[in-house]
């Protein structure tokens, strides 16, 4: 094991560019996967005739498939029907689709935790339905939702590497490259690439207890 | 149209691949079973540096990706001496990660016996470890077996990364199946329904299970 000669400064300089483009991938992935997550809970929660059901079977499917699957065919078989993306852009379609099928659930399961007596007295105080949902419903839903999405950003920052497996140069795909060189590398560079992963989402994971506290 | 020759043609490999995936999950089950208690018990016990074990264990574990662990087993330990084949790295693997995610499932369901047992069975002159393997455990295995079903989802979903390692399992095998055909989009969904195969029933069965323990309630 050499650790001097595995964290010499170019090294530690390449994996922080890979570290920038793991969180680069997850912050655009969790944006997007919010958003769409919370159109799907919602409309799943409305149960919309014929919509919601099929959303239910869409949801249902990509959460019962592994990530690296989608991943693999995001980059790998898209391109056989004539959608051609870079990898930076298939690895975010890939975690987006898989995230906000997570997300919609989390988004649907905290607007069932709201009491159905609220949105009886909204109703009939007078709000319509969409009122009901975006003034009272929602509001309440998504502060009791903000552990439960934490907690599925921190998977997201950890599943980012699996996108080494389309040598999209993010934090693990970096490790890998430095790793090649010398044998004596591969351990001290896997510990430090732990370390990197572990402050940023144990951060992360102390943030969200902390507001599960405050909410509770 | 899906070129279901792929599937005919291909079908050994499938099934090879399949059944991997599937020994994969279950070794890594049982593997992270044994160590998940062990780690829930030593979060616990009554004995601070356990504790801390336990704690310094599913903390790092559970924030570090599955795929660093698997390349630990896959490329780290070989470099000092220690050897492994494909399947048994990445099983390996995925038992140390799961481990401490069902560490945290069985501290739960332990959490969940009410005080009182633990002091009634400490009171009649057991042990702390055989009140907790006679009085605890049994009680705390019915609360987590919805939970434990959730973790064995994430088990099959996980084992893909197996193929990453050249695992013999259905990712591997569909990455194998796509070279010798040129085909990838059927390949995979071809893939995809084989784990569907394995998580869709599996999915059903906690959910009908959680929404009967909480009728129960």
């Amino acid at each position: 094991m050499d650790f001097v000669g595995a964290y010499a400064p170019a090294h530690l300089k390449f994996l922080l560019e890979g570290f920038v483009v793991t969180l680069e991938v997850a912050f655009l992935s969790i944006f997007f996967s919010f958003l769409i997550g919370i159109i799907i809970g919602v409309l799943r929660y409305s149960r919309i005739p014929f919509l919601s059901p099929v959303l239910a079977v869409g949801v249902e499917t990509i959460r019962n498939l592994p990530l690296l699957l989608i991943i693999f065919f995001t980059y790998f078989a898209l391109p056989e029907v004539g959608v051609k993306l870079d990898k930076f852009y298939a690895a975010i379609l890939a975690l987006v689709i898989f995230e906000s099928a997570m997300l919609s659930e989390i988004v649907r399961s905290g607007l069932n935790s709201i009491e159905k007596g609220q949105i009886e007295a909204a109703r009939s105080s007078g709000l319509t339905y969409t009122q009901t949902l975006w003034h009272i419903v929602l509001p309440q839903a998504l502060r009791r939702m903000v552990p439960p999405i934490v907690g599925q950003f921190i998977s997201l920052l950890k599943d980012t590497s699996l996108a080494v497996v389309i040598a999209l140069p993010e934090l693990m795909n970096h490790a890998q490259i430095i790793n090649g060189q010398n044998v004596n590398y591969v351990i001290p560079i896997f510990l430090l690439v732990a370390v990197m992963y572990f402050v940023v989402n144990y951060s992360l994971s102390l943030v969200s207890r902390r507001l599960e506290h405050k909410h509770s | 149209m899906l070129d279901y020759s792929i599937l005919i043609e291909h079908w050994d490999m499938y099934m090879q691949g399949f059944a991997n995936t599937l020994k994969a999950s279950v070794l890594a089950l049982i593997g992270s079973f044994a160590i998940g208690t062990v780690m829930a018990v030593f979060r616990i016990a009554p004995i601070r540096p356990l504790n801390w074990i336990g704690a310094a264990y599913v903390e790092f574990i559970r924030n570090i990706p599955l795929i660093l662990i698997v390349f630990v087993f896959f490329v780290g330990l070989p470099a000092i001496g220690i050897r492994f084949d494909s399947f048994t790295a990445g099983t390996l693997g995925l038992t140390v990660y799961t481990a401490a995610f069902i560490a945290e499932v069985i501290r739960a369901g332990i959490l969940a016996v009410p005080k009182g047992q633990m002091e009634a069975a400490r009171s009649s002159g057991l042990t702390y470890l055989q009140a907790m393997w006679y009085v605890i455990l049994p009680q705390a295995v019915k609360i987590v077996i919805p939970p434990m079903g959730n973790q064995f989802i994430n088990l099959v979903k996980n084992s893909s990364v197996l193929g990453v390692i050249a695992g013999l399992d259905l990712m591997y095998f569909g990455d194998l199946i796509s070279s010798e055909t040129f085909v990838t989009f059927d390949v995979y969904i071809f893939v995809a329904l084989f784990y569907l195969l394995l998580t869709i029933p599996l999915s059903l069965g906690v959910g009908a299970l959680e929404r009967r323990l909480a009728k129960s309630r």
